[in-house]
């Protein structure tokens, strides 16, 4: 459905090239330079305000860059059908953001619907999707507010894969969550990755989640990238902001960190 | 008791003057949702426009129901019909609460539930449709109730201008100072009124969000 937009298949998925943002003249974001390859799980990680929120949205273009341009699958942002272009990202914020009028089959039926799928086929899917995310299919015919919050993030994530995009945004997914449950969500992360091979990008400002997750850190402070690297050299970076990073976490960090190739 | 009897040996005319006064009552409600309700989507989404047309809303609100009735008249298509002239009017006071209540409703849908539908790509009307006036239906809704509970009182004044509906009664009986005649008026115009603000609100429940 999407294959049109796979310009290149060994090229990065998504390409940031000296891109900017100001909103009324402040600086958000200042020449960002970054590529982001297939199937690797970025993680962007930084203080509230450090720009890893605008970066993510600059990639389904829910705003445009100042200056600079952001390439998805090759092609450049900027010229790309907008919503084509949103509709081949999933996209998932905190809480889901989840419709509070539609019952979870329609949460995550509404992209496949609006695509034209059969009734039939959006109802097999959305099994398969709760199936994939750990949820039962009762749940199915639920309200969002009848759901736990770690039941509605879930949901949240089924919708973002409801048409199999390559591309999945995750804006602090499990920010709100209790530790318990998000360590759960983390782990579920982890196997649903390794069986999909997205391309993911990920807006965390916990370094522990980074490190977990990610195959590669992308630390930003004030609108800048500071550095990009795997969660193991991370560690051992000797960038002042890295090592701020790792301090303020203090100990036993270094158990956690994602060593699954990539 | 003897209203009662006065309004079932009148009830032909009762009837007849609650049916001019539904009349005026509803094809103004509707023009007033016609206009109102895509008026308040305009500025929920285009915020420079929503200072200028509330604004504007709330000075005709201000305008005595008489005194705009006697603006009216001079105007060429409007004067030639006193119904018409009264439908124009109370439409004019019945946009208020409509298009504040739009604004109201669509402005407080929660953004991430905007943003994330943008996210997955739906369209603008995609988005207005399945989700912003879903969402904002009952603050609609009771806006709507509160303009026709408005206009079945104001209406009454459109007799006056030789409009018909249950103000002929109140006038005429003003005028005999006959309290029978009033009440046979007044009486009808109030349940109208309760009645109105009973079915809206009933709708408005069962169309409420989960």
């Amino acid at each position: 459905m999407l294959a049109h937009m796979q310009t290149d298949p060994k090229g990065p998925a998504i390409e940031f090239h000296e891109v900017s943002y100001e909103a009324n003249v402040v600086k958000i974001l200042s020449g960002l330079n970054l590529k982001i390859a297939r199937g690797e799980t970025l993680v962007l990680l930084g203080r509230s305000g450090s720009g890893k929120t605008t970066t993510l949205k600059l990639v389904n273009r829910l705003i445009s860059p100042t200056s600079g341009e952001v390439m998805v699958n090759g092609a450049p942002n900027e010229t790309a059908d907008l919503i084509r272009l949103r509709r081949g990202i999933g996209y998932v914020i905190q809480e889901g953001g989840l419709f509070p009028h539609f019952t979870v089959e329609r949460n995550i039926g509404l992209v496949p619907k609006i695509e034209g799928w059969g009734k039939e086929r959006i109802h097999s899917r959305v099994e398969e999707l709760l199936k994939l995310v750990g949820l039962e299919s009762e749940i199915a015919s639920r309200y969002p507010h009848q759901l736990s919050g770690g039941q509605r993030q879930r949901v949240g994530v089924a919708r973002a894969l409801a048409a199999d995009p390559e591309i999945l945004l995750m804006d602090e997914p499990f920010g709100a969550l209790d530790p318990l449950t998000r360590d759960e969500l983390q782990r579920e992360f982890m196997a649903l990755q390794q069986r999909l091979h997205k391309t993911i990008v990920f807006v965390t400002h916990d370094l522990r989640e980074a490190l977990r997750l990610g195959s590669r850190i992308a630390l930003m402070e004030a609108g800048k990238l500071v550095t990009a690297l795997t969660p193991e050299d991370f560690l051992k970076s000797d960038d002042p902001w890295a090592s701020k990073y790792v301090q303020a976490f203090g100990d036993g960090t270094a158990s956690i960190v994602n060593r699954g190739g990539r | 008791m003897n209203i009662v009897r006065f309004m079932l040996q009148n009830h032909t005319q009762v009837l007849e003057l609650t049916l001019e006064h539904l009349w005026l009552v509803g094809v103004s409600t509707a023009l007033a949702i016609a206009i109102g309700v895509p008026t308040g989507i305009l500025i929920a989404h285009r915020p420079r426009f929503n200072k200028p047309v509330l604004a504007s809303a709330n000075i005709i609100q201000t305008i005595p129901s008489l005194a705009l009735f006697g603006f009216l008249l001079p105007v060429p298509w409007l004067g030639a019909r006193s119904d018409r002239l009264a439908i124009v009017a109370l439409t004019l006071y019945a946009l208020l609460p409509i298009i504040r209540n739009t604004f109201t409703g669509i402005r407080g849908v929660d953004p991430a539930v905007v943003e994330a539908g943008r996210g997955m790509g739906l369209t603008e009307s995609q988005l207005l449709f399945q989700v912003e006036l879903p969402l904002a239906t009952s603050v609609i809704l009771s806006g709507i109730r509160v303009a026709i509970v408005i206009s079945v009182g104001l209406a009454t004044i459109a007799a006056a201008i030789g409009a018909g509906g249950l103000g002929e009664f109140i006038f005429r009986g003003l005028a005999m100072v006959d309290d029978r005649v009033i009440l046979a008026g007044a009486i009808p115009a109030a349940v109208l009124a309760l009645a109105a603000d009973f079915i809206v609100g009933l709708l408005e429940r069962r169309l409420r969000t989960p």
